[in-house]
């Protein structure tokens, strides 16, 4: 067959997909079998809704998407009415435009309006569409019905009931995605409510994903609720790091403080949900134990140092043993380009280098067949597919580069092993908090020399290869906290000192250096 | 006149079943070309062709196909299906065989209301009655047709009456109602083909079966066919259930019927279909019949037959404030219009008959029953209350207006409480 045929066959196969629509008298082409709202919002004809979401089944009970189609007598919901070859909506002309100030005003007659002290004030749909399409002021003057205003559903998401628009979008998620039944409406009419079934509570591994499909402040997550006003936030796109699936999420932060992640769509990876677990593993990024300054050890306790002092030790030592092991332990914590670098660092400058891997390792690990991976580190396909030959283990004496946290057994031998100098890569001294976390035996000042503050991935660019196989970039948000330094950065200022300069500058050119090296990476599906 | 559904209510039915023996020498498809023929039409409310809706069950399906015997009667003003029920239970049960034998239905239920634990009871003796005789069962009268019919009580909500939601409600969901279409015929109670039908729809099957669609049709005007019962209720002398033949003068039937109005009082005004439809001032209703086409002409409908008549005392705010209440009762609050909307109309409706109205309130009454209705909601619940409101505040405007100016009821002293 020549390429023309293929051409041909491919043009007849779309045309035979695709029919003609009017859409406010204008034309357009649209896929075949889709409705007419996902066909309006393909041709940025905005229809308001709200109980409509893409990946959920269609309940139609909102009506706020009503619109006019030719030649029928009553107004039909347009999430659910399929396209077909020569039908001429309307989505815009005075009868639809009162239809939809007439549902605007039902939904609001017994909302609240307490927006000023509602957290979805400024991303709500209600505020949204009542300023699109309705801006008409209330003609109620009766009592509003009152209902429960904070009721815990489950240990993470607050309901206000009285703001909830009974779409049933949070139901139809734990019925049809979370498959745990766990959300219902009772009572009837205005009086409708939304709840838990008696004797459940919601507590699905996805909870917080009903906050994200509310679209109005019904909903809340309790961890977020009251926290911030979210028009401050900058949104950043980013990647989960919380396990190896590689959710990719929205990172909400202000002021170098990162208040949420929501998920970002990506049809691939995760839709367009996320774990709780995954959700709340921003935490670490904030958390009190991070480390902002160089540390050095002296008799036996950490001392803050400057990098110039910091590093200028670490060259002296490395100066006064040329001729010990030097050992890299990389980690599937760790972004690609740290890794790379730690590698390239220690390759070039000390070229009988050995490496070792460490990763995460949890006693129960979570994990399902939905998103949740029980492989907790982002990143363990780079180390997989760097194929680095690794050293026997940690019991060789000589002088460490560790990246990220090593297992309590790899301290211990480690300690075992009297090193020469342990240089640890670090952005903060571990989770003391959490059980099978360090314990005081294994504490830094037992097993590190000098600590060296790198950004959480929050604060630098970097890649992840998730567990398909996905290079996944997660941006920069804000400017790395204290005095924290990138690892290249580190290690390029480290490489002069130590007579064999690296010329990485940013980490575009980071970046760029790691693909020539690794093509392979170059070839991963983004 | 002769009478087709209350023939028996003064005696045991001892011709009942008598139609089986015709029945199944007939096919099925001649069943529901004969129904089709009698222009036998739907008594729940909505008056649509019986035989029709039998016809869209999809030939070809590999389905079960369910037969369902709408007995959830709770209209406000009819208590037509009680009757036939109380006083004869084998009619609805022959009907409901002969609807099962045309669609091709081995199971049907009655879904019925829960508040009717008495009529339950005797409906549920009555088909055991039908059971042991072998009107019921395997191969009924050696004709190798099944059926077995059970009885599903409601939960007492208005709305699942509406055939879908008493669907939901049947297979033990919230009863919600469900967006059409798909319409029932094709996917119905478990995502099968289902007929609902009501019972008085059901209960006219035996004499079209018996003596023919010509006949059925010999009864009634020409779209209208055969007789309706009709629930008499409010100020008449001998309220009741009345059969009587379709095209029925309403001025005849509140006369000689029901008694006249009672206390020598004049009429105001009345409802001939249940509480869902617009109420008709005294001098439209004089000139309006009982049949399905006189009275749309009207600008109301026959619906279920619930007839109720008021008298010249009658508060007709208060009227209003009744009929509001109940929808918003009963309102099943899934789609938005009518979740907020009846109870926004009742409190309207409340604060004027309390004598705490604004003038501006009857312009809103009108503007929220019309973003109510025409489409606007996934069933005609909303409608049901909307178009009364309208007919209400449009035709008897000036005692709305009163209510307003005087800040209070001016029928308080004088209404029966």
């Amino acid at each position: 067959m020549s390429v023309w045929e293929n051409v041909r066959t491919l043009v007849r196969w779309y045309a035979s997909t695709m029919v003609k629509i009017k859409i406010n008298n204008k034309e357009v082409e649209v896929a075949e079998g889709t409705t007419v709202l996902k066909a309006a919002l393909a041709n940025k004809v905005d229809i308001p809704y709200f109980c409509y979401h893409p990946k959920l089944s269609i309940s139609g009970n909102c009506r706020m998407c009503l619109v006019n189609i030719k030649g029928q007598n009553k107004p039909v919901i347009s999430c659910r009415e399929r396209v077909r070859e020569g039908m001429e909506v309307d989505t815009k002309s005075e009868e639809v435009k009162k239809m939809q100030q007439g549902v605007l005003e039902f939904i609001l007659v017994n909302h609240p309006l307490d927006c000023p002290i509602c957290d979805q004030s400024g991303e709500c749909d209600l505020q949204d569409n009542y300023f699109k399409f309705s801006k008409f002021p209330s003609r109620l003057e009766d009592q509003k019905i009152h209902k429960p205003k904070v009721k815990s559903l489950g240990p993470l998401v607050t309901l206000d009931d009285e703001r909830c628009i009974v779409c049933t979008r949070c139901v139809r998620f734990c019925d049809e995605v979370a498959g745990t039944h766990e959300l219902c409406v009772t009572e009837r009419g205005g009086h409708s409510e939304l709840t838990t079934y008696p004797g459940k509570e919601l507590k699905n591994p996805y909870s917080l994903c009903t906050v994200d499909v509310c679209p109005v402040g019904a909903l809340t997550s309790t961890d977020f609720r009251f926290k911030k006003r979210v028009w401050f936030l900058k949104t950043t796109p980013s990647i989960c790091t919380g396990c190896a699936t590689g959710c990719n999420i929205k990172m909400d932060w202000d002021d170098s403080v990162v208040y949420r992640y929501r998920p970002r769509e990506n049809e691939a990876v995760n839709q367009c949900w996320m774990c709780d677990e995954g959700r709340l593993s921003y935490k670490f990024i904030n958390d009190a134990n991070r480390v902002f300054e160089p540390l050095l050890k002296k008799h036996g306790e950490f001392e803050e140092i400057t990098w110039e002092g910091a590093l200028k030790h670490i060259a002296d030592i490395c100066y006064e043993n040329p001729k010990v092991h030097y050992i890299g332990v990389l980690s599937a914590q760790a972004s690609c380009e740290e890794n790379f670098t730690l590698h390239s660092f220690l390759k070039n400058v000390f070229p009988k280098a050995q490496f070792l891997t460490t990763k995460k390792e949890v006693p129960h690990p979570s994990h399902d067949e939905f998103l949740i991976d029980a492989d907790k580190n982002p990143n363990s396909n780079f180390l997989e597919l760097l194929e680095i030959k690794e050293a026997d283990d940690f019991a060789k004496e000589g002088i460490y580069f560790v990246l990220e946290h090593l297992t309590n057994a790899q301290k211990e031998a480690l300690i075992m092993a009297k090193p020469k100098m342990v240089v640890w890569l670090a952005s903060n001294l571990g989770d003391v908090s959490l059980a099978g976390g360090t314990s005081p035996k294994l504490s830094p000042p037992l097993w590190a020399d000098v600590i060296l503050p790198k950004p959480t991935f929050a604060e630098q660019e970097g890649h992840f290869i998730n567990r398909q196989k996905r290079l996944q970039k997660a941006n920069k948000a804000f400017e790395p906290k204290g005095h924290a330094r990138p690892v290249w950065m580190a290690l390029a200022e480290l490489s002069r000192k130590l007579d064999k300069p690296l010329d990485w500058n940013s980490y575009p050119n980071v970046f760029k250096e790691m693909s020539q090296e690794l093509k392979w990476i170059t070839q991963l599906q983004r | 006149m002769e009478l087709i559904l209350s023939k028996n209510w003064g005696a045991p039915n001892r011709s009942a079943y008598a139609s089986l023996q015709k029945l199944f020498k007939m096919t099925p498809a001649q069943v529901i070309e004969e129904v089709k023929a009698s222009g036998l039409r739907g008594r729940g409310g909505a008056g649509f062709s019986a035989g029709v809706k039998w016809g869209f069950i999809p030939k070809d399906t590999k389905k079960p196909i369910y037969l369902i015997c709408n007995f959830d009667e709770s209209e406000p003003g009819t208590f037509k299906d009680r009757a036939i029920a109380e006083k004869d239970p084998h009619m609805m049960i022959e009907g409901m065989i002969i609807a099962a034998y045309a669609i091709g239905a081995h199971t049907a239920y009655i879904y019925i209301r829960g508040e009717f634990y008495k009529q339950w009871e005797i409906v549920e003796a009555a088909l055991k009655e039908a059971a042991a005789k072998g009107f019921l069962g395997k191969n009924i009268l050696g004709s190798k047709f099944d059926l077995d019919i059970y009885q599903h009580r409601g939960a007492g909500a208005y709305i699942c009456g509406e055939e879908t939601a008493l669907l939901s409600s049947l297979e033990g969901g919230r009863g919600y109602p469900r967006i059409k279409p798909p319409f029932p015929a094709i996917e119905g109670a478990w995502g099968c083909p289902t007929i609902v039908n009501n019972v008085e729809t059901l209960s006219n099957l035996p004499y079209i079966i018996n003596n023919g669609a010509a006949a059925f049709k010999k009864f009634g005007t020409e779209k209208s066919s055969g007789t309706k019962l009709i629930s008499a209720s409010g100020h008449i002398n001998k309220p009741g259930v009345y059969e009587v033949e379709m095209g029925l003068p309403i001025r005849t039937f509140v006369e000689e019927y029901c008694g006249g109005v009672w206390k020598g009082r004049k009429l105001k005004g009345l409802v001939p279909g249940g509480s869902s439809f617009p109420v008709l001032t005294a001098e439209e209703a004089y000139n309006v019949n009982l049949d399905f086409e006189s009275c749309a002409a009207a600008g109301t409908s026959l619906g279920s037959g619930g007839f109720y008549v008021m008298d010249e005392t009658t508060c007709m705010v208060r009227m209003l404030q009744f009929t509001a209440k109940f929808y918003e009762h009963e309102s099943c609050g899934q789609c938005t219009p009518c979740r907020e909307g009846t109870g926004w109309v009742s409190q309207i409706v409340k604060r004027i008959e309390e004598g705490n109205g604004r003038d501006r309130d009857l312009q809103l009454l009108i503007d929220v029953s019309n973003n109510m209705m025409n489409g606007r909601t996934i069933c005609v619940f909303a409608d049901a209350l909307a178009m009364p409101v309208i007919s209400y505040v449009t035709k008897f405007r000036k005692e709305f207006e009163e209510h307003v100016r005087l800040g209070k009821c001016p029928y308080a002293s004088t209404m029966v409480r």
